[in-house]
């Protein structure tokens, strides 16, 4: 991450130091000669190429970009202004603040905030300490390391839709492979659907099997990048191999682990698709007690089940807030953490 | 930046990432014997899909749940292609991630090349302004999208779900980094001294010089592609279906037989899988090449 920041302040300064005209296309028009007509015509055109070249090559990303997802994002929040229902789309009335006040007195906004922290919680934590494990053991050398990492990622390639599909049948109340499996052991069948804790779980696990993974490919491309010598003078001063990971990998590891912190909140913050198809038929509502509605789910249930697409707006601006606020949050830990070092 | 970090994808984990590597101690059983359970967590659930997809809905409905293959999975396979529209879905998924897939690369790496090498007003600011809208949801788009689309007449097509997904600012700012190292500077200014217009020195020098990013973008983009769920469950329906939005009409009870359910799961996840069989090294590459990068 600081080295993408220094890269922006560096080409930040390079775009102030180049007023009009570069070197580049004054040597071209000196290397020219005599200024005959032709000339001065096609270094006319030459130095035009050089103007304007740059500005077209990043025309097309940025008017896709700025239309599909800048110029959305501010009409989101004109929209969570108004009253628009699915059912009169053309018929849009001022609100005011109205859909905001409408979800803060709302339980099931309060209810979907509370569980997608909690499944933010339950899935991001067990996630990154396993694949933090996981990119230690990668990192060894190993007989066929790329099969390793590419059995790893293969949860990556299955769809949302697809794994949660067939978690939702792992995890039947009858014949489901976990109640059969912990049977075993003597624990009870545990209803995964209906219980409060065991469908957040079971929800969570879907989002841990599908990354863990990806997120141990981050935190080995980081664990090559520590100096050798790091770890050698470490073995000298008589450090075993727990103490390495601890005193070496760990704190060079920081930086990483923050990023990949902020991306699993990100993340977690929009969950949708897990809950949506765990719910099976009535989806939306995430369980007959909501006990799994999550933002994403309640904003898609409000906008396109109930078809009150002001207050999905409503909701798609708070949770663009939240992420704002853990921004600033990331921001300032960044900043401490550079302090201390 | 060490050259260990900049190193193409085809590289890294080869002899020369491991160079730099911090680690160079050789893995004992124990290691092994973890990464197995790591490797049969990660594999499992797929296995057991194609067991699932090979039984009978009144099968998998009993206790203990089946281990091992049936005879059912061809009969299965049918009528998810047939019943669930599986067929359709795999057809429009292919163009819809196919053309995301060209246009991504393509004006990501156009993009890519201009913040990297040229200079122009504002492109500090422009990049920044790439940067920190990566991480904004797709829930922040979806209502105006639908409201424009429906306005539009569009709904159910096509057109619908790949125009708003056309570029990525991850996809820009990932050629970016890339060309910042791997394509030397000298290299543009002699095709300018040889006056060679922009448009030349894209398809003559740029182009060349990215092909292996480009390769890993359009392998990242397209899993992506392939499984964006938010936005075509919104803007589809079983009608004329993506493989996300056919699997989710088959979660929501469309086709209401287990076997048939996954036997879609295994069909929607098939292409991925071969394709990470195929390209699985440039794919974990790229993904460890971009961890660096951001």
């Amino acid at each position: 991450m600081s080295s993408s920041k220094q890269a922006l302040a560096r080409a930040a300064s390079s775009a102030e130091a180049a007023p009009g005209s570069t070197p580049g296309a004054a040597r071209g028009a000196r290397g020219r000669g005599a200024p005959a007509d032709a000339d001065s015509w096609r270094s006319r055109l030459y130095r035009w190429d050089m103007k304007a070249s740059p500005y077209a090559f990043v025309a097309p990303f940025f008017l896709l970009f700025g239309a599909f997802s800048l110029v959305p994002l501010l009409y989101t929040a004109w929209y969570s202004l108004h009253n628009v229902q699915l059912s009169a789309l053309d018929h849009q009335t001022w609100a005011g603040l109205d859909n905001y006040r409408n979800l803060l007195s709302s339980d099931f906004f309060w209810n979907a905030l509370k569980n997608t922290f909690s499944i933010g919680v339950i899935s991001t934590v067990p996630q990154l300490l396993a694949a933090l494990a996981l990119a230690h053991l990668l990192n060894y050398k190993l007989r066929g390391s790329t099969v390793w990492r590419v059995v790893m990622l293969t949860p990556y390639a299955t769809s949302v839709a697809a794994a949660t599909l067939v978690f939702t049948l792992l995890y039947s109340w009858d014949g489901g492979m976990v109640n059969w499996f912990l049977d075993f052991f003597g624990v009870g069948p545990v209803n995964w659907r209906e219980s409060d804790w065991g469908s957040q779980f079971a929800v969570s696990s879907i989002v841990i099997w599908r990354w863990t993974g990806y997120n141990a490919l981050i935190y080995l491309a980081a664990m090559q990048a520590i100096p050798a010598d790091l770890y050698e003078s470490a073995a000298i001063d008589g450090a075993n191999r727990w103490q390495q990971f601890r005193h070496v990998t760990i704190p060079q590891l920081r930086p990483t682990i923050l990023f990949t912190v902020v991306v699993s909140t990100i993340g977690a913050t929009q969950l949708f698709g897990e809950p949506l198809l765990f719910g099976g038929v009535s989806g939306s509502k995430g369980g007959s007690e909501h006990q799994y509605q999550t933002l994403g789910l309640y904003m898609y249930d409000q906008g396109w089940i109930i078809g009150n697409l002001g207050k999905a707006s409503a909701i798609a601006w708070s949770m663009f807030l939240i992420l704002l606020i853990i921004a600033a949050v990331n921001l300032l830990l960044t900043r401490r953490l550079r302090k201390s070092q | 930046m060490t050259t260990t970090e900049l190193t193409l994808p085809r590289k890294t984990g080869g002899r020369r990432g491991r160079m730099g590597a911090g680690k160079q101690l050789h893995a004992g059983p124990v290691t092994y014997v973890v990464l197995t359970v790591f490797a049969l967590v990660s594999l499992a659930p797929l296995v057991w899909t194609a067991i699932a997809a090979s039984r009978t809905d009144h099968r998998l409905a009993e206790t203990p749940p089946p281990l091992w293959f049936g005879g059912n999975l061809f009969k299965n396979l049918q009528a998810a292609w047939d019943e669930a529209g599986l067929g359709t879905a795999m057809v429009n998924s292919v163009i819809v991630a196919g053309t995301i897939t060209v246009s991504t690369v393509l004006f990501s790496t156009l993009a890519g090349f201009a913040f990297a090498k040229l200079r122009f007003r504002f492109s500090g600011l422009l990049l920044l302004l790439t940067i920190g809208t990566m991480m904004i949801p797709p829930q922040l788009a979806v209502v105006p999208l639908y409201l424009w689309m429906s306005d539009l007449g569009w709904s159910n097509q096509l057109q619908t779900v790949v125009l708003p997904s056309l570029v990525t600012a991850f996809g820009t700012f990932f050629m970016r980094q890339y060309l910042v190292q791997a394509l030397p500077t000298e290299l543009i200014e002699a095709a300018r001294v040889d006056g060679a217009s922009s448009l030349r020195i894209v398809w003559h020098v740029v182009f060349p010089a990215a092909r292996p990013a480009m390769a890993v973008l359009g392998l990242l983009t397209f899993v992506f592609a392939w499984n964006d769920f938010l936005w075509p469950i919104i803007a589809l329906n079983q009608q004329n279906p993506t493989v996300q939005v056919a699997l989710n009409s088959l979660g929501t009870g469309y086709v209401p037989d287990q076997a048939v359910i996954m036997a879609g799961a295994l069909l929607g996840t098939l292409p991925l899988l071969v394709a990470f069989l195929l390209f699985g090294k440039q794919i974990v590459g790229g993904i460890m090449q971009g961890a660096i990068k951001g």
